[in-house]
């Protein structure tokens, strides 16, 4: 009897297509976001989440018309992020059919936009996505900074402090990415995790590093996260949605089977 | 044809709940609109709502939004959504206090957590410290056999996402409940309005049996 954790598959789409591949078995089209979201959605995914790396503004039009048939045919909540800069952006997903969008790099470098658009928008929409790196030295306090472009900009600014000021902006959820762990599949930076968790009042998701279902127990038990993404392991097959619901299940954690 | 309205005061994304109806909907027209004449001659209506329950009565009043609610739930099913089932209210305690439509008898609370400052502190009966808003997948526990609940099994999950819950007086009676630190009214039904805390057009197969219920419900318990 309680809110279930979450599982959340991430799309990182380039021109409306969904790149670092997709290997199903049975899928017609291995690119095409909506099919994808679709399966994952009757999968029993909690949430999509669809990460537009697109740089062109052509290509931006694509995604939003992708959004827009995501959210006609997969009911469940759909979160947008990627180049999200201004007020309009995020009017613009919301209005293609996104239930939150998430706002990286311009909250660095703008933090008023994140005030300025719970305001607007309403917290429930608004996540701030934050990559963070450590930078405290063997021995030291553990201490992570907020890096910027995919995680080669250091910013100097210390990452708890950073989600405190977010959620006292307007943040509504925090999407937490370990750049030491992204793409190494040997787990969340659970120490990281933890902090922020504890640190905030909202829901974190946790992102980066996971190479097995394990990793999403302990990214939850021990890292204290509301929500687990994770993409690789789901695009390439190695574990189905179903599976990984029914592990972390298994393991005491309260999922929606 | 069956007319569905759903009642856009500028608040947040209605999109979802548009595209959920028309998903379910055999033979729906459905119409985004704040127009008093198009909701009164529709056959069923959504009020909806999202964000700060001051800057969503604020437009309500202003769009005469009230008096569309009140006049439509007199005689034709409404399905109040999150912030609109928090708007029939008579108070919440949000925004340092704002006062609702007093279409039911009731008040919107936070859920107080250690940040908030406020005690006793929002905990899980096993001790765990629960984060807010309440955002996620819950289990609603069915409190009756409304129409609206027809092939949606009992303890289903529905997703939530807000900060404060409505606490209901004495003379109206909850649908559903739920529980997350507390025991909080998930859904409640009052003569041709049901209202539900939760959001069914996010809620995949339970959410969308919900509102196909609702597409055939005529507003009699």
């Amino acid at each position: 009897m309680a809110l279930a954790k979450r599982i959340i598959p991430c799309l990182d789409c380039d021109k409306g297509r969904v790149v670092k591949g997709v290997k199903f078995l049975d899928i017609r089209d291995a690119g095409d976001p909506v099919e994808i979201a679709k399966r994952y959605s009757d999968a029993g995914a909690d949430e999509i989440t669809f990460l537009d790396i697109t740089a062109s503004h052509e290509g931006r039009e694509t995604t939003v018309h992708t959004v827009e048939s995501i959210a006609g045919q997969v009911f469940i909540p759909l979160t947008v992020g990627g180049g999200i800069r201004t007020l309009e952006d995020i009017r613009t997903m919301l209005n293609a059919g996104a239930d939150k969008v998430a706002i990286n790099t311009a909250a660095v470098f703008n933090p008023e936009l994140v005030r300025e658009a719970s305001a607007r928008f309403g917290s429930q929409c608004i996540v701030v996505a934050m990559d963070a790196k450590k930078v405290s030295a063997e021995g030291e306090e553990n201490r992570w900074e907020i890096f910027t472009h995919g995680g080669r900009k250091p910013t100097g600014i210390d990452a708890i402090e950073w989600a405190q000021r977010m959620v006292e902006y307007g943040a509504g959820e925090i999407l937490l990415t370990s750049m030491d762990k992204d793409g190494t599949k040997s787990g969340f930076d659970l120490a990281l995790n933890r902090a922020i968790s504890n640190a905030v009042s909202v829901p974190i998701i946790a992102s980066g590093g996971v190479g097995n279902l394990q990793d999403l127990v302990d990214g939850v038990l021990e890292g204290h996260a509301d929500a687990v993404l994770a993409a690789s392991i789901f695009h390439f097959g190695e574990y189905t949605i179903e599976e990984a619901k029914q592990y972390m299940a298994e393991k005491g954690v309260t999922m929606r089977l | 044809m069956n007319k569905v309205a759903v009642i856009d005061y500028g608040m947040g994304n209605l999109h979802s709940v548009a595209k959920a109806l028309e998903h379910v909907g055999k033979n729906t027209k459905v119409i985004v609109t704040s127009d008093a004449k198009t909701i009164l001659s529709a056959d069923r209506v959504i009020f909806p709502g999202v964000g700060a329950i001051r800057d969503c009565m604020a437009e309500i009043r202003r769009l005469g939004v009230d008096e569309i609610v009140q006049e439509a739930m007199q005689n034709k099913p409404l399905l109040a959504i999150c912030v609109g089932m928090q708007a029939l209210m008579e108070r919440s305690e949000e925004n340092n206090g704002v006062d609702c439509l007093g279409l039911a008898k009731g008040q919107v609370k936070l859920f107080a957590n250690e940040f908030s400052g406020a005690k006793p502190l929002l905990r899980e009966l096993d001790g765990e410290l629960l984060k807010v808003p309440h955002m996620g997948w819950n289990i609603v526990e069915q409190c009756d056999q409304h129409p609206l609940w027809a092939g949606i099994e009992n303890n289903t999950r529905f997703y939530f996402v807000h900060s404060y819950y409505i606490t209901l007086g004495a003379e109206e009676k909850a649908s559903g409940v739920s529980h997350y630190g507390v025991d909080f009214t998930a859904a409640f039904s009052k003569g041709n309005v049901f209202a539900v805390q939760f959001h069914p057009e996010k809620s995949q197969h339970g959410g969308l049996q919900l509102l196909s219920n609702f597409l055939s419900w005529d507003g009699a318990n």
